[in-house]
């Protein structure tokens, strides 16, 4: 099967601390890969680092075909071809959803702007988020805002879509519609990388868990491996804590 | 007492036409000026050491030295050097470089009130640094600042002043003017500063009125 992503012994610093000691990882295409692990683990580190938001130390990013360590590439075209949605939605507040939509494709596709509004009034109402076209970020809720987010991320078309904790930021009732818009996708077949703890999303839409701790991948296997057997004791205590953690939450 | 109000009243068709001027130094003048500060911004903070020093340095060189003198190096100055300009466009010249000074200051603030989030989501679009800053961070930046933006208008709008120096026949050298021959100095300049004080206020007001136009909708409700 082909990749889409291959990160082979990823270092990446802040100041002189390293907090990524070594990450290997590959995300095939149309697989839908999960990543948790504890809060300081590094998880934001890595999705940043694969579309060089933040510059590795060392190790290599192979995207699509591209190896991004190579001093030619044009990080404008990587990261137009990547999804990135963050945990706080970072939509463009002073511009309505329409445009939050169209913005990146008329900016970086050169997408003809009736188009582009075509395209983004299809998407929305296939999100069913049509009637907010012309209201602004703020006047959204959190789950909305961060329908419209990954709707935007989307939009252009990713070869692959990097998501960093995108329902961490909700409340538990709004957290549902959004991760029934991500099962959508997940079906859908587009490569996935997520950071989530959502266990009922993870075991529905992941073909594979990787577990992260300081800065490394401790454990990696298929969702019904790595949250019902898991091997290492680190994950074991792991997937106690957040079990208990998200006991509340409402079935997906 | 009664006498006085009629006569600064019959002073008012003449001062009015000073003020035109004087409107039209400090718009035409804070225009340039922010024009400039929008060039000057970027270089400020992403441009790579020498340029951000020079952008740094022409602030500091226009926000050290007294507006006059400004005034007249430009003036009085340049002609030595081969460049003759009247004393309108000295003055427009001069105002707009040293309201440049202070507008990049301003957005330079305003600036770092943008969550450093808005960056990142625009370059994980594929935005060009350029891009980013036009489209994300400017537009969120000129809104935040508007409120010290208009304060510095009011500012020029007093500053003009100074154009009097040049014989620019602005409103305080209407001023002057009406004073040397009805010999009633202080019924003249309390008309003067009269005026100027209602331009200043109605700008605020009208200010205000734009700030809310502009307010990014569903802000009220707090930041996320
Ligand atoms: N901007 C920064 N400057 C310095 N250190 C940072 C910065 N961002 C993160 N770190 C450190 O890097 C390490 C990894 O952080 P990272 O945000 O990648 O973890 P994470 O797994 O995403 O955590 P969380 O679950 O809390 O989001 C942590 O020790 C953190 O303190
Ligand atoms: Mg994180």
């Amino acid at each position: 099967m082909e990749q889409v992503l291959r990160v082979e012994g990823l270092k990446a610093s802040y100041g002189g601390q390293e907090v990524l000691h070594g990450v290997n990882l590959t995300v095939q295409r149309g697989e839908k890969v999960v990543i948790m692990g504890p809060s300081g683990s590094g998880k934001s580190t890595l999705l940043k680092c694969i579309v060089h938001l933040i510059k590795p130390k060392s190790g290599r990013i192979i995207l699509d075909g591209e190896d991004l360590s190579d001093g030619g590439v044009d990080l404008k075209k990587v990261r137009a071809k990547t999804g990135f949605v963050f945990q706080q939605y970072n939509l463009f507040p002073h511009m309505n959803v329409l445009r939050n939509l169209t913005l990146p494709l008329e900016v970086v596709k050169k997408v003809p702007r009736s188009e582009a509004e075509a395209r983004a009034l299809q998407l929305l109402k296939a999100f069913g988020l049509e009637e907010f076209a012309y209201k602004y970020p703020l006047q959204l809720s959190g789950g909305q805002q961060q329908r419209v987010a990954i709707a935007r991320a989307l939009i252009m078309d990713p070869v692959l879509l990097l998501l960093d904790e995108p329902t961490s930021a909700l409340d538990p009732e709004l957290r549902r519609e959004v991760l029934e818009t991500l099962v959508d996708i997940a079906k859908q077949g587009r490569s996935m990388l997520i950071v989530t703890h959502e266990l009922d999303f993870a075991e529905a839409a992941a073909d594979r868990i990787l577990l992260m701790d300081k800065g490394v991948i401790v454990e990696e296997g298929e969702p019904w491996e790595l949250l019902y057997r898991p091997k290492s004791e680190m994950a074991r205590r792991f997937l106690v804590e957040i079990r208990a953690v998200v006991h509340h939450k409402p079935k997906s | 007492m009664n006498e006085s109000f009629f006569f600064i009243a019959s002073l008012l068709p003449e001062l009015v036409k000073g003020l035109q001027i004087t409107l039209e130094i400090s718009l035409v003048s804070f225009i340039l000026g922010l024009g400039l500060a929008v060039i000057l911004l970027p270089l400020r903070i992403y441009a790579p050491l020498p340029f951000s020093t020079l952008s740094r340095g022409y602030v500091e060189l226009f926000r050290g030295t007294p507006l006059l003198v400004q005034l007249l190096l430009i003036y009085f100055g340049l002609p030595s050097l081969g460049l003759k300009l009247d004393a309108y466009t000295a003055c427009v010249i001069a105002i707009s470089l040293n309201s440049a000074a202070y507008q990049s200051e301003i957005l330079r603030s305003a600036v770092k009130s943008i969550p450093e989030m808005q960056f990142l989501a625009a370059e994980s679009l594929g935005f060009s640094t350029l891009q980013t800053y036009r489209h994300v961070i400017l537009p969120q930046t000129l809104r935040t600042a508007i409120p010290a933006l208009v304060n510095e208008m009011v500012t020029l709008v007093k500053e003009s002043s100074l154009a009097s120096v040049l014989g620019v026949v602005e409103l305080t050298r209407r001023g002057e003017y009406l004073v040397a021959y009805t010999f009633r100095a202080l019924e003249v300049y309390v008309a003067v500063a009269l005026i100027y004080l209602a331009a200043c206020t109605i700008l605020s007001q009208a200010a205000r009125g734009l700030e809310k136009k502009l307010r990014i909708p569903g802000y009220e409700k707090g930041v996320v």
